[in-house]
């Protein structure tokens, strides 16, 4: 290393020393807290905090058993699914645009799509409650489902446009030379070749409607609850085990699922 | 125009419609919405008229808390610099095999759900909490010491959720360095303190305000860590949005506070915008 060859043997080692201590100490604030929460997930205290008195899947159990709970993940999933799908063809559609052409007004549109990234999720959450209702909207799944579509549009046009900018035009310009016809060249070329971007696109929208709450808390109806705004609202009361072990779900899952989705994005490059 | 000349407007259409629809227009109509009348029956009216803002100019407290957000977020901004400034350049520039793994580990508590993290310091902090049974234990305390709902657990849950932003900016930054820059320096008699100094942390620096930019304004604009981690004197602006909107429906004057939020947070941003690029925002996004 070039930093290595400009330095003198011995020298620094104090200041590299204090670097790695005051890093080691970062990385255990940053993952103290969530294995607090798994550990506490199976305590069987019943007041859902230390000391540990003793191991317990019961908790585990009881969650499973609670409907709402269910409910909530089955509105979360849904809205998740149904909102990344949107975004990821919408955002799939405008990176393709944005990487593979140039025209007129490229920069402005750019940034254009990537306002909303600063745009505080409270307003945005007022904003289109208000806009909607006037229209003759109430809260609904609907609103929901429009709201977490447009939340994480600029996320997927945003990533995927990174992970598109090695597809090289080549490959279908000698498709079209081979005689493939347009719809052709896109099914058998073009697809195959952003599938993992669609999928890491689609991932990463997804992932986003399912964490989010800010928002989720202006557009839900009263009544319906997703995981998220679940939690919140059982926190509200007091923190109890049963919710730590909802957490140590959570965690497993948000955690388990971009792993997976990760590995298969790139299995599936390797045999293609 | 050709077909083939309209092709990228056609595949944008579909985003930039939405957007136009769905984030600018309503943006656009809660302006107008200011200005709405709210009858004694609690019916909005459109109207032009400026009781709202008037009832929020004249009210102090309304200035209170927008200064006491802005507050906590400047102070969290500035504990992500603290923690995260080494730890980029420890990870950018330490000799260690697994950097890598490093990296992909600070980002997994990027992906645990968000109301699951922030509520977590709950756990930590609580009078039962991991802290307070460390220190029980240990016997440091006999009495737990009140660690929660207070602006101090409010300032720990936000940094729990910003840091990370900070660390890939920063590291980011730090490693488009150009190493030679850092040896010519050197060679040049330059001490390792003002070779960081004169040389690396300006070249930083896109990388520190992007973090810093990110940190203030997602800080600011946060209102599930407040209200679960802040106390009962805990003053938080889109507290205040939430309460008018979806307790008082009082929406005229949410209108109002919202359109505040965002003239706020767009002034630091439009400051921001002027001495740095907000391009590198956009694109430490994609990382």
């Amino acid at each position: 290393m070039s930093m290595a060859a400009a330095r003198q043997p011995g020298e620094g080692r104090i200041g590299w020393a204090l670097l790695r201590l005051w890093s080691i100490a970062v990385y255990l604030f940053m993952f103290a807290p969530i294995v607090v929460v798994i550990l506490l997930a199976f305590n069987s205290s019943r007041s859902g905090a230390f000391p540990m008195e003793g191991f317990s899947l019961q908790w585990f159990g009881k969650l499973f058993a609670n409907q709402s709970i269910v409910d909530a993940f089955k509105t979360s999933l849904i809205l998740a699914g149904t909102s990344g799908a949107l975004a990821t063809v919408i955002g799939i559609m405008a990176a393709l645009a944005l990487v593979r052409y140039s025209f007129k007004g490229k920069e402005g549109i750019q940034t254009f799509l990537s306002l909303p990234l600063l745009m505080p999720e409270v307003v945005m959450g007022v904003a289109l409650l208000m806009f909607l209702k006037f229209i003759s909207m109430p809260r609904s799944f609907a609103v929901l489902l429009l709201g977490h579509t447009i939340l994480s549009l600029p996320y997927v046009v945003l990533v995927v446009q990174a992970r598109l900018v090695g597809l090289r035009a080549s490959y279908e310009e000698a498709a079209w030379t081979l005689g493939a016809n347009r719809l052709q060249t896109f099914f058998e070329v073009t697809l195959p070749l952003i599938s993992p971007a669609i999928v890491g696109g689609f991932l990463f929208a997804a992932t986003l409607s399912f964490d989010n709450i800010t928002a989720t808390l202006f557009w839900k109806k009263p009544g319906i609850e997703t995981v998220p705004t679940k939690i919140f609202a059982m926190l509200r009361t007091s923190i109890s085990p049963e919710i730590n072990a909802l957490g140590a779900v959570m965690i497993v899952i948000t955690i388990l699922l971009p792993l997976i989705g990760g590995y298969m994005v790139r299995r599936f490059a390797k045999t293609k | 125009m050709s077909r083939a000349l309209a092709r990228p407007y056609l595949l944008l259409s579909p985003a930039i419609l939405s957007l136009s629809l769905l984030m600018v227009a309503p943006v656009v109509f809660v302006l107008a919405y200011s200005f709405w009348l709210r009858t004694a029956e609690g019916l909005d009216v459109p109207a032009f008229q400026f009781g709202n803002w008037a009832n929020f100019f004249s009210d102090e407290f309304y200035w209170l808390a927008l200064y006491s957000t802005f507050k906590t977020a400047l102070i969290t901004t500035a504990v992500c610099i603290v923690l995260g400034y080494p730890t980029a350049y420890f990870l950018a520039r330490a000799e260690i095999k697994n950097r890598g793994l490093l990296l992909f580990l600070m980002f997994l508590p990027f992906w645990v759900s968000y109301i699951i993290r922030t509520m977590s310091w709950i756990n930590v902090l609580g009078k039962n909490g991991f802290v307070n049974a460390v220190l029980m234990g240990i016997g440091i305390t006999d009495e737990p010491f009140k660690l929660l709902y207070n602006d101090f657990s409010v300032i720990m849950g936000l940094v729990y959720f910003q840091l990370p932003y900070m660390i890939i900016n920063v590291y980011v930054s730090l490693d488009g360095i150009d190493r030679n820059l850092e040896s010519a320096a050197r060679v040049l008699g330059c001490t390792p303190w003002q070779s960081f100094r004169e040389v690396t942390l300006p070249l930083s620096l896109p990388g520190l305000g992007a973090g810093s930019l990110l940190c203030f304004v997602l800080a600011a604009g946060s209102y599930v860590t407040p209200r679960l981690l802040g106390g009962t004197d805990t003053l938080f602006f889109p507290d205040l949005i939430y309460e008018a909107i979806i307790s008082q429906l009082d929406w005229p004057f949410g209108a109002v506070l919202s359109v505040v939020m965002l003239v706020a947070l767009g002034l630091v941003i439009a400051v921001y915008n002027r001495f740095m690029s907000l391009s590198d925002v956009y694109r430490s996004f994609a990382r």
